[in-house]
């Protein structure tokens, strides 16, 4: 009996004693955090991907309460959970959303082995950082893709995958969160966040290219020698041309693929349209070699009869319609 | 232009080392020790490390080809058999087969391949083998046959005698030196004379033929000499302090030469995955490796503390390679 | 014997041309000058199409501090200025001439004659140093860092010697030792040379033991010059580089980067950059050729070669009968630190040593296997890292951590992945990692 007693009041007391230090200790070392740190925190997708440029989504929603201490979310996004998460933390912060367009990752390589022939083998550990530490790789393009898979090995979605045909990586559009791991982990610059565009339609130069004409057609098939063509057909001053390979500002592209069809080099690449470049220009020439059969017609009866003027088709109709 | 170029980083030059050389290194130090007891134990000793040896092989493959699936089965590379044969050497020559082979597979099956294969176990599969067996069937395990005695037929009706380890745990027990007189002297210890010797595990017969074995391995540069002598000493000289205080203690020559203590040290603590990459590591791991093993020996309920004191202190080897660094260039003193 | 302290290997020497005497390289057709032969930043080009030059004459000025001019090694006119792939496997600005005869310019001094220092008492450092400076001349042992620099310590820093560095312990390279053996004198005045640059009165030649008729010839002609030793040395790679060969011929230890072989007082220098420095102050002659070694254990007449830079590699492959059937690795310098080239029209610069072909089965690496933590790599190590641990950690983007195992101090002599019998890419995870940590302290402190 004496025994049990001993026991219940030692145990007893030790417990008391040490809840009290745990809530002393508790009160004097606590860490004061804004409760709406961890609200948004509820809201954000937790995958810690740091897409938005903070370590975790953690830093993100400490980041969000703080800009929002200051006035505004702006600058702040969150790729994986897009505008219906922003719009969530904007109202548990009070504030407004800003809009942010949905992007996507695009990989501006074609430099598959049919199109870039392989003048040299390496040999030697199977990632691109190791090889572009090598030299030009295996081709003789200097900016090209190198084809071992960092990009894959960086996504945590499962959206980039190198097609085993082409030797090139593909995104699944379903899965990309825009998160931009591949577009850090590619020692090359070749990935890039691209906004979506208007059902999800976009247009890009496929290509990285910065060597000069010649070298660049040596190395390529699909290689971008900055001829600059797309830059004067382009209507909306969306075409530069840096370093010698053009480039698309998506903020100004209107989709029209009016400088796929000028592209000598074929390296200016769609997605999601209806139809691809090719069948509209040969739908195009189709209607051109009918209204100008049809104007050689009409001409003919016009010089026959002097009468009825010829139907004027305008070659730009069908892009107006793209738009 | 027809011919490719290679590309590749620097360095372009390879040199001829392999892992392959050094697996079959080994198995060549461990033949004098192999030729030894095929003398003293005969046919049983040939059974015991033909079984273990195949056994080990097989799980290897199988479990690579059927669990792991893996397209590359590194059966080849010597290491299987390596760990068949030192499982071998550390068994009683007159065991029965069903128990060699569970040996084998705990060795294979889970000392190795359950953390990913060569490279990857953290602790000795051979002596996870052994260290099974020896709980699991400690009846079985410590029933040695005397050497020599039993001819070449002499496989599971040997004779069976006391090891001189045994001899030594009883004088410390009895507290009674005269007990030790029955040990055999330290020459026949260490060239293992069929007279006079008492009882063993197959590898532990002869000292001599597991030292040439070592210093074939030193010569080749397939071991340094760091693990082996500090083991070596460290039993020496606290040995020696124990038998100068009691001499119920066997005299430190004696402890060197008997049970174990030789081939763990040169061919169990010896192993590359297991141990220390640092030479200051090594010496730290040689050291507490020989404190231990005189520990459980004096100390502890097993007569026999080598292959515990190895795979303790294997246990201990990321923690010693985290804080034994090399010395790096620069830091010595101008 | 001495050597260094600290890890090392000795891979298989293969001096297939060590006793061919050195010839002139033909003159190409078409020279090309890349504009970065050096560390640093690229020169300047100051020469127009069409323009004629002569040899010897700026084609490229220097274009930083940490910069080298270029000159002309070849009298023509200039076709273009456009890119090379060079050794590094990428292309880079460059000045292509068309070669037109071989008119020297006339300040260059032609003559065989040996002028000492003593004939030239108005030599003061600041003099050699400058004509050093103007004649573009870089470390010849494949670095290529602007030598003045080297011989203007910082203020901090105080030199006491000087270390030629006539090693060579790269297998296959000869250039160095068949420069020794024919321009014994014209070194020892480069010697002189760079000791009364940087104001000591000690200097040593480091000479592996594999070329005893070099020490023997050098033992000779300093016989009556105490202040200048030979200092043989035993045949262990990486002697050559250069905290290892302060090391192993003064004793004394570099500390870890950002600290210099001249913090602990020695100045090395390659026996090329001497006899540069001889030819650049004493007849006027800037960097524009150089010794190199063609090798390879197919190429037919593996040969030393007085080579005009620009000069393509093929060019000196034809001349030692040709490519080797099958695939092959085109090296520019040695099997351990040589870079692998994409191209065979690689031009010759001022750090190309040698141009080696490797072929057949030294060409390609070995399937790599598990590493079996045999610790060979932590004994091979110069600089007494754990390469195994740095390999690991790279692959698993543990930048901190690979920061405290000291991964910066690497010197990439790939020592580690040579001696590594399981065949694991060892040095190319670690130079990821070098690089990225590299990156990580660099970007650090500019934001401090």
């Amino acid at each position: 009996m004496n025994v049990i007693l001993t026991a219940v009041i030692v145990l007893g007391a030790v417990g008391l004693i040490a809840a009290v230090v745990l809530f002393f200790v508790s009160k004097k070392f606590a860490v004061k955090e804004d409760p709406r740190i961890a609200l948004v925190n509820e809201v954000l997708p937790g995958a810690n991907c740091g897409g938005c440029g903070f370590p975790g989504c953690g830093g993100m929603a400490s980041a969000c309460v703080k800009a929002a201490d200051q006035g505004s979310l702006e600058g702040l996004n969150c790729p994986v959970g897009g505008a219906v998460v922003m719009g969530k933390v904007a109202s548990i912060l009070g504030m407004e959303a800003t809009a942010s367009d949905p992007k996507v990752a695009v990989v501006r390589c074609n430099g598959s082995c049919e199109n870039r022939p392989r003048i040299a083998e390496y040999d030697g550990l199977k990632t691109c950082r190791a090889v572009h530490a090598c030299g030009a790789g295996e081709t003789g393009c200097c900016n090209g893709c190198l084809g071992c898979g960092d990009c894959v090995a960086a996504c945590k979605f499962d959206a980039i995958h190198i097609n085993p045909t082409t030797g090139i990586p593909e995104v699944d559009e379903e899965k990309c969160v825009a998160c931009g791991a591949c577009v850090k982990a590619c020692p090359r610059a070749i990935i890039e966040l691209r906004l979506k565009g208007k059902n999800n339609r976009r247009v890009w130069v496929g290509c990285v290219n910065q060597d000069k004409g010649p070298a660049a057609m040596k190395a390529c098939k699909v290689s971008c020698i900055a001829c600059g063509k797309c830059v004067k057909e382009c209507k909306f001053d969306a075409i530069s041309l840096t370093g010698n390979v053009s480039y698309i500002d998506d903020e100004k592209c209107k989709a029209c693929r009016a400088c796929m069809k000028v592209c000598p080099r074929e390296c200016i690449y769609d997605a999601n349209f209806p139809k691809s470049i090719k069948e509209v220009m040969a739908a195009e020439a189709e209607r051109k070699a009918a209204a100008e059969a049809k104007a050689k017609a009409a001409a003919e009866a016009k010089a026959q009869a002097e009468s009825a003027p010829a139907p004027k088709v305008s070659p730009t109709q069908p892009k107006e319609k793209e738009e | 232009m027809a011919n490719k170029l290679i590309v590749s980083l620097s360095p372009h030059a390879h040199g001829t080392d392999s892992v392959e050389k050094n697996m079959y290194g080994v198995i060549i130090a461990l033949l004098p020790a192999l030729i030894v007891s095929f003398i003293y134990f005969g046919l049983g000793s040939a059974i015991v490390c033909c079984t273990s040896v195949l056994a080990c092989v097989f799980f290897e493959w199988a479990i690579t080809k059927f669990i792991l699936k893996r397209e590359r089965n590194t059966v080849c590379d010597g290491s299987a058999i390596l760990t068949g044969l030192l499982l071998g050497f550390n068994l009683p020559s007159n065991l029965p087969i069903w128990i060699i082979i569970i040996g084998a597979l705990v060795a294979i099956g889970i000392g190795k391949m359950t953390f990913g294969g060569l490279g990857c176990n953290p602790f000795n599969p051979a002596l996870v083998g052994r260290a099974f067996l020896l709980v699991s069937f400690p009846v079985q395990m410590t029933t040695w046959p005397v050497a020599g005695q039993q001819g070449i037929g002499g496989y599971l009706d040997a004779q069976t005698g006391a090891t001189p380890l045994a001899i030594m745990k009883e004088a410390i027990k009895s507290g009674d030196a005269s007990v030790l007189d029955k040990l055999p002297d330290s020459l026949s210890l260490a060239l293992g004379n069929p007279g006079q010797l008492g009882a063993g595990s197959l590898g532990e017969v002869c000292a001599l033929a597991l030292i040439i074995g070592g210093i074939y391995m030193i010569v080749r540069k397939i071991i340094t000499w760091h693990i082996p002598v500090s083991i070596l000493l460290t039993v020496f000289v606290f040995s020696g302090l124990m038998h100068l205080a009691n001499p119920i203690y066997a005299s430190p020559v004696d402890v060197l030469l008997s049970g174990g203590l030789m081939l763990g040290a040169i061919f169990m603590a010896t192993d590359y995955v297991t141990s220390p990459m640092t030479k200051k590591g090594q010496l730290i791991y040689g050291v507490a490796i020989g404190v231990l093993t005189v520990a459980i020996r004096y100390f502890g309920a097993y007569p026999e503390g080598m292959s515990f004191a190895i795979l303790i202190m294997n246990a201990f080897t990321p923690l010693i390679n985290n804080y034994c660094k090399p010395k790096r260039y620069g830091e010595v003193v101008k | 014997m001495r050597t260094f302290r600290i890890g090392g290997v000795h891979p298989e020497e293969n001096k297939l041309s060590a006793e061919v005497a050195t010839v002139a390289a033909e003159l190409p057709k078409q020279a090309v000058f890349p504009l970065s032969q050096h560390i640093g930043a690229p020169a300047k080009p100051v020469v127009e199409r069409g323009q004629v030059v002569k040899v010897g004459t700026l084609l490229a000025e220097a274009g930083g501090f940490v910069s080298a001019p270029i000159y002309s090694s070849v009298s023509g006119k200039v076709a273009k200025i456009d890119t090379v792939v060079d050794a590094t496997g990428y292309r880079k600005p460059a000045i292509y001439i068309n070669v037109e005869g071989d008119e020297w310019e006339e300040s260059i001094d032609r003559s065989d004659k040996l002028e000492t220092l003593a004939d030239h008492p108005e030599l003061t450092p600041e003099e050699i140093i400058n004509r050093v400076k103007v004649a573009g001349v870089t470390g010849m042992g494949g670095a290529g860092f602007p030598t003045f620099i080297k011989l203007t310590p910082p203020p901090t820093a105080k030199a006491t010697c000087v270390i030629i560095n006539a090693v060579e312990c790269e297998p296959y390279i000869t250039s160095d030792y068949r420069l020794m053996m024919e321009h014994a004198d014209e070194i020892i005045v480069g010697i002189d040379l760079l000791m009364k640059a940087v104001k000591v009165n000690e200097g040593y030649i480091g000479i592996e033991c594999n070329k005893p008729k070099a020490i023997e010839l050098f033992q000779q002609k300093l016989a009556n010059r105490p202040e200048i030793k030979v200092v043989p040395l035993q045949k262990r790679y990486p002697q050559g580089g250069e905290k290892q060969l302060v090391d192993a011929v003064i004793s004394r230890q570099v500390p870890a980067p950002p600290a210099i072989p001249v913090n602990v007082g020695a100045v090395v220098q390659n026996v090329g950059t001497a006899f540069a420095v001889y030819e650049a102050v004493m007849k006027h002659k800037p960097l524009f050729e150089r010794y190199v070694t063609v090798t390879g254990k197919k190429i037919a007449r593996p040969g030393n070669f007085l080579v005009r830079m620009g000069t393509p590699m093929i060019q000196l492959i034809d001349a030692c009968g040709g490519m080797p059937e099958g695939d092959n690795k085109l090296l520019a310098g040695g099997p351990m630190m040589g870079k692998a080239l994409t191209s065979v029209e690689v031009p010759v610069c001022k750090g190309t040593n040698s141009v080696t072909v490797l072929s057949g089965d030294d060409a390609k690496r070995k399937e790599p296997q598990p590493c079996i933590r045999c610790a060979k790599c932590v004994s091979a190590c110069p600089m007494g890292l754990e390469p195994y641990l740095l390999a690991k950690l790279s692959d698993k983007s543990e930048w901190d951590r690979l920061e405290k195992e000291m991964i910066t101090s690497c010197i990439e002599c790939g020592s580690c992945q040579f001696t590594c019998p399981a065949h694991r890419p060892l040095l190319d995870n670690i130079r990821i990692g070098k690089t990225t940590v590299m990156g990580i302290i660099r970007a650090r402190s500019a934001k401090k």
